[in-house]
């Protein structure tokens, strides 16, 4: 398996804490690769390492097999590593086209071309299985699914090859989870790597190729889909045997 | 099935997309002034005298609504907009009436002074992460009080006059006092500056900047958007703005005071959020804070025609901000705030 993005024995540390300690993960293209873990588990600041927000205090950080060393999260997106926040980073009052292409616009001498604009936005949204008839509308208006969709249309169209999502279903009802799900199988169809970053063992599941549990900083597991079924997943998320023992406890209780 | 039963296309009727805009407040509010005084003060609010009035004040508020209003949509506050006003014509006096200097070069250079009152109140801003509405109001103040000091300093009054007698001042006459076909000249500079800002805002990169700037900083910049050029940008352009308003009155009044333009700040900004600005950035329309100032104009002059005594002018004009701004919110919520 070659893997687009790697780290390799990567650990941050900030202060006193150690936020991440010895952390490899390898991405491919075309797979969704999961990275499970409970709220403190190091999630956050393994997107920021993978983003180029921050710097690894040690291990290496590879790009086809090559050692890079990013300064900011544009230099990472030059090199085709793009993150979705939970903000989206999209503005809520301003039109569709216009969030697409905020920051990258096409234009002739500083004037937009906003027919061309709006007929790309239409085409990319309509390859995500959205159809827009109106991109001048508001994304305000739009569904918490569909804003994601936004957001991954935009970091693919711009030339994304591996596209971080941070907890993109945990805002989301079941349905719009659900789109959200499909959204991520057809960008791994599309030959993008999907890094999908959540809590959520069961919508990991549905989409996963891969699964790393991160938990306190490390990654406790590695898992391939064909290898590992759903409870297995969330036993070891939840913390398995803790859980057991509170399972326990509480059936004392009762 | 038609495509209007997916349940993911996703559409918006024409009235949906009319009440939208951020025009419609100051637009109806515009109509239904008209009509009010149209009724009640007659042919000489409706006839071409009353046009050539009332768009004479509006054009000196306008100019200013303009670059607020821009301002506002990269979500920032200028509050100093009446102090460079001051500043900037007593600059000009003071070079041009007190030493002699030809009135293009003294307004040249005051122009300078302007750009350097916006750039330091931008830089400020962007620099130290303060609200500009602070950084801003301190200038507000400062500027005002050094505009009063180094005058009396100088000349020992706090007015200039007589500066019909200073070289340049017929020809400059021409492009900021004068009046065609009985409209002030100020019209046209108003008319000229919200289309070339309406471009800038809807049809130029730069415009696209200043929503992403002011509807999410931090989004914007980590896309890429100059977001401090941007908001610098703007501050130098409400000083322009202030510049080019004390510049009309100086030289349509021929002297000037050190009290000039006080209040009109908030004037500015009135016209701009009633013509549908969000005081928290990112939406927003140029059109929209130029059909404030006519309001603004129609009611200052219309109750002047309408014989209603004067007084009456601020609790109009506060009535007018409060329920235009309700209107905007109303509507904006119904279609913007709408998720399903």
């Amino acid at each position: 398996m070659s893997s687009y993005l790697e780290l390799r024995n990567v650990s941050k540390i900030f202060g006193t804490v150690i936020a991440l300690k010895d952390v490899s993960v390898s991405i491919p293209l075309a797979e969704v690769t999961c990275i499970l873990g409970d709220n403190g588990a190091g999630k956050s600041t393994l997107i920021k390492v993978l983003s180029g927000v921050h710097k690894a205090d040690e291990g290496e950080y590879l790009i086809n097999g090559a050692a890079v060393h990013f300064e900011s999260p544009r230099e990472a997106l030059d090199s085709g590593i793009a993150t979705v926040y939970q903000d989206l980073a999209v503005q809520p009052l301003m039109s569709i086209w216009r969030n697409f292409f905020l920051g990258n616009e096409r234009h002739s001498g500083g004037m937009m071309k906003i027919a061309e604009q709006k007929q790309i936005v239409r085409e990319q949204m309509d390859l995500m299985g959205i159809k827009l008839r109106d991109v001048d509308q508001a994304v305000g208006t739009l569904s918490g699914g569909e804003r994601q969709a936004v957001a991954i249309a935009r970091a693919i169209y711009f030339g994304a090859k591996i596209l971080i999502l941070d907890e993109p279903t945990s805002a989301l009802g079941v349905k719009q989870a659900g789109v959200v799900l499909r959204y991520i199988a057809q960008t791994k169809q599309r030959g993008v790597g999907v890094v999908f970053i959540t809590h959520n063992p069961h919508h990991a599941y549905l989409v996963g190729d891969s699964f790393y549990l991160l938990n306190r900083g490390q990654i406790l597991d590695r898992h391939e889909k064909a290898n590992v079924a759903i409870d297995e997943l969330i036993r070891e998320m939840s913390g398995g045997a803790e859980l057991e023992m509170l399972a326990h406890e509480l059936k004392d209780i009762h | 099935m038609t495509i209007s039963n997916d349940e993911r296309v996703v559409q918006r009727s024409f009235v949906r997309k009319v009440l939208g805009r951020p025009e419609l407040g100051a637009a109806l509010g515009t109509i239904l002034v008209w009509v009010t005084f149209a009724i009640i003060a007659g042919s000489v609010f409706i006839g071409v005298d009353g046009i050539r009035n009332y768009t004479a004040v509006a054009a000196d508020i306008g100019v200013l609504a303009v670059a607020v209003a821009l301002l506002m949509i990269a979500g920032e506050f200028d509050l100093s907009v009446g102090s460079t006003i001051a500043a900037t014509g007593m600059v000009t006096a003071l070079l041009s009436i007190q030493y002699g200097i030809n009135l293009w070069l003294s307004l040249f250079i005051s122009a300078l002074f302007a750009v350097c009152i916006g750039l330091f109140n931008g830089w400020l801003t962007v620099s130290t992460g303060l609200p500009s509405f602070i950084v801003t109001l301190g200038m507000m103040f400062g500027l005002a009080g050094l505009t009063i000091g180094v005058t009396r300093l100088i000349t020992n009054r706090t007015q200039l006059g007589g500066l019909q007698d200073t070289p340049g001042y017929t020809s400059a006459v021409k492009f900021f006092g004068s009046k065609i076909d009985g409209f002030s000249v100020t019209v046209i500079w108003w008319v000229l500056l919200v289309v070339i800002a309406s471009v800038v805002l809807t049809r130029r990169r730069f415009g696209n900047w200043i929503f992403g700037t002011g509807g999410n900083l931090d989004g914007a910049r980590n896309l890429g958007v100059p977001t401090s050029r941007v908001r610098i940008s703007l501050f130098v352009g409400t000083a322009l703005a202030s510049w080019l308003v004390s510049t009309t009155q100086l030289i349509t009044f021929s002297g000037t005071d050190v009290l000039r333009g006080t209040g009109k700040e908030f004037e500015a900004i009135i016209a701009a959020v009633i013509g549908g600005c969000l005081l928290t950035g990112g939406f927003g329309s140029v059109v929209g804070a130029a059909l404030g100032a006519l309001l603004f104009g129609m009611v200052k002059q219309g109750i002047i025609f309408a014989q209603i005594d004067s007084d009456w002018y601020k609790f109009f004009l506060g009535v007018m901000l409060v329920s235009a701004v309700l209107i905007n919110n109303s509507f904006r919520k119904r279609v913007v705030g709408s998720s399903k």
